[in-house]
């Protein structure tokens, strides 16, 4: 199969979506003429026109909320945040409007939305540049919150997000843009909620999402060196999650850790880790584990940047130390 | 419809709203209704105005004190009554009270709990008319402190940059909950704020209907050629509290004595009686008719079950 990058793979959804259905259109910085701050919407403009591929002033409160709006009425926006720090800016109309609309107002009123946001550290870019703010909008209802991993993933999971009647924060990871990986020319839309098993292992569950499933990943393989075998599972989305994969996965190995990249305290590692001793205590042989950003903000400096953030590293000695646990 | 027609309709309209208002904050003193409300006491003339300009097909968002604009564009006085009650039969199935209401048929795509919050919805929804190719115009409602949340700058400038069909109405309450306009506005009035955005600004008085409607019918004119957003200052007062349980200390009742004097029910009737429009018998059978109106609506609200507990994880998503 033919091998393209993260950024691809989500042009390529987002070109299909447009492609297909006339109401998708685009609106957020810089994203016509100059391709978006990431080249995620490049060349774009030329194919679909001014008025699919909108460039917005720096607006975020009114451009999300003008994105909520056009939403209601026939219209599936799809908005993105530079950087989802920003999505703080936004998040008025994400949690307080397109999150409860549907609800409150029932069937007459739909928010077809989605907001895709950079998020992710690594890059060096400093406290508001960096932050993976996902954890947010997993604790309100009526939002969906997807993360992919791969390139696949991205397109499958953009085009379904995209057709979901719902608004859906869709994470990107800017360490990922350049990962390439293997995505299928006519790529199916991938049901939100269901996880992927990317390995399979016996000893230990490791579950991850976005960059940290990637990192998790190579931790496998060194798990392996180790005589470990570890499965691991990529969440995709946090809002529906796949809670059922995960237990399921715990009833086999007996042992849980959580990676993620958001900070550590009511993160979704601490979601996931109660959800399963709520679930499948009896069959938990050690404590549940989690690896997660310190919890303080993200300096910009290199070596405290990494020192903050998980790392293949920090997931085998931490894999070893539960494994050494029984 | 002709002028005595129409006239006769917005005061029916605004007594309508006047006792719906009245008779909220009667139920809420008697404790027969639970949370909060914002009446529209003394601005009637605002929202029926701007509604009686609007086309059957256009939008409306409205705000916290979103009572009047749903009656103005039609909306049944029954089922926002029973929302406040926390009926299964109210707008939003008792989940939205007061401040959370729509009629998507009407076009009125709801009422907002959030300050501001409304105007991005409203800028939205003219983006998508205008994309869709739909001459569709947005009616904004909002107040004299909305017109301090980031919120309304950001949005009137994307309205005009993009030249959306969205008329921005402000109703000038003069106060934001208790706070004077003297104390959060750095600039007179609100429809000076439009130049900041090369929009047309214009201040009407916000308690003679015909010039709401007026000024609102030459934007939507303006919105349907293509030619962009207005900002609409409407300068009224309300006569109420700003919620249930305001005591209005921050008033005095010299400046409720002047106001009550401008209110913009007693300003129509007179024009009615003067124009002979109606006669005295007829003003009175038309309040006789409207308090009927209210008194189903309660009755309908009471009779009204409570939703069931059943249903509350129920439509989180579409």
């Amino acid at each position: 199969m033919r091998e393209i990058t993260y950024t691809e793979a989500l042009r390529e959804g987002l070109r299909e979506e447009m492609e297909l259905d006339a109401s998708v259109f685009l609106l957020g910085e810089d994203i016509a003429g100059y391709g978006g701050a990431f080249g995620v919407t490049r060349g774009l403009i030329d194919k679909f026109g001014a008025e699919r591929v909108i460039n917005t002033p720096i607006s975020e409160g009114s451009f999300v909320g003008a994105a909520v709006g056009a939403s209601l009425v026939g219209s599936r926006p799809v908005v993105e945040l530079m950087f989802m720090d920003f999505i703080a800016l936004a998040s008025d109309q994400l949690v307080n409007h397109a999150a409860k609309l549907h609800y409150v107002f029932g069937d007459q009123a739909k928010c077809p939305l989605v907001v895709r946001a950079v998020g992710g550290a690594g890059r060096c870019y400093g406290p508001t540049h960096s932050q993976s703010l996902e954890a947010w909008f997993v604790h309100t209802p009526g939002i969906k919150v997807v993360a992919p991993s791969t390139p696949a993933d991205a397109k499958g999971l953009l085009k379904t997000a995209i057709r979901d009647n719902n608004p859906v924060l869709f994470m990107e990871h800017k360490l990922l843009y350049n990962e390439r990986g293997p995505v299928p020319r006519i790529a199916d839309p991938i049901p939100l909620g269901k996880a992927r098993v990317v390995a399979k292992g016996e000893d230990l569950t490791i579950v991850a999402y976005s960059a940290m499933a990637m990192e998790s990943e190579k931790a496998v393989i060194e798990l392996h060196e180790h005589g470990l075998s570890a499965e691991l599972i990529d969440l995709r989305s946090l809002c529906p999650m796949d809670i059922d994969s995960i237990v399921e996965s715990v009833k086999k190995t007996g042992r849980l850790m959580v990676v993620e990249e958001g900070h550590r305290t009511a993160g979704v590692g601490a979601e996931v880790a109660c959800r399963v001793f709520e679930e499948a205590y009896d069959y938990l042989d050690a404590p549940i584990r989690r690896v997660a950003s310190v919890d303080v903000p993200i300096s910009a400096s290199p070596p405290l940047e990494q020192a903050l953030l998980p790392s293949c590293e920090k997931i085998v000695t931490a894999a070893l130390e539960l494994i050494g646990t029984d | 419809m002709g002028e005595k027609n129409k006239l006769l309709d917005y005061y029916r309209t605004m007594l309508l709203i006047r006792f719906f208002e009245e008779k909220v904050e009667d139920l809420f003193r008697r404790g027969a209704i639970k949370g909060t409300s914002h009446p529209a006491t003394g601005q009637e003339a605002c929202a029926v105005g701007a509604c009686a300009a609007l086309g059957k097909k256009d939008y409306v968002t409205s705000t916290h004190r979103g009572h009047g604009h749903m009656i103005a564009r039609g909306g049944d006085p029954s089922k926002i009554m029973a929302e406040l009650f926390g009926k299964e039969s109210g707008y939003s199935r008792g989940r939205g009270g007061s401040q959370l209401m729509a009629d998507f048929q009407l076009g009125f795509l709801g009422s907002n709990g959030i300050t501001g919050g409304g105007l991005p919805l409203a800028t939205g929804v003219a983006l998508s008319a205008k994309l869709r190719h739909t001459r569709r115009v947005v009616a904004c409602f909002f107040g004299d402190g909305a017109s301090n949340q980031g919120t309304f700058h950001e949005s009137l400038n994307m309205a005009s940059l993009w030249k959306l069909p969205v008329i921005y109405i402000c109703e000038n309450n003069l106060y934001a909950m208790s706070t004077n306009i003297k104390n959060s506005m750095a600039v007179k009035n609100v429809a000076e704020r439009a130049a900041a955005y090369a929009m047309e600004g214009v201040r009407v008085d916000g308690n003679d209907v015909l010039a709401v409607h007026d000024a609102v019918h030459m934007a939507r004119v303006k919105a349907k050629k293509g030619d962009g957003p207005s900002l609409i200052e409407c300068a009224t007062y309300r006569l109420s509290g700003h919620s249930r349980g305001d005591p209005r200390k921050y008033r005095t009742a010299a400046e409720e004595k002047e106001w009550e004097a401008k209110e913009p029910i007693k300003h129509l009737r007179k024009l009615l009686l003067k124009k002979k429009y109606m006669t005295g018998k007829e003003s009175t059978a038309i309040r006789k008719e409207a308090r009927q109106i209210i008194a189903e609506a309660v009755k309908f609200s009471k009779r009204s079950k409570f939703p069931d507990e059943s249903t509350l994880t129920e439509g989180l998503f579409a």
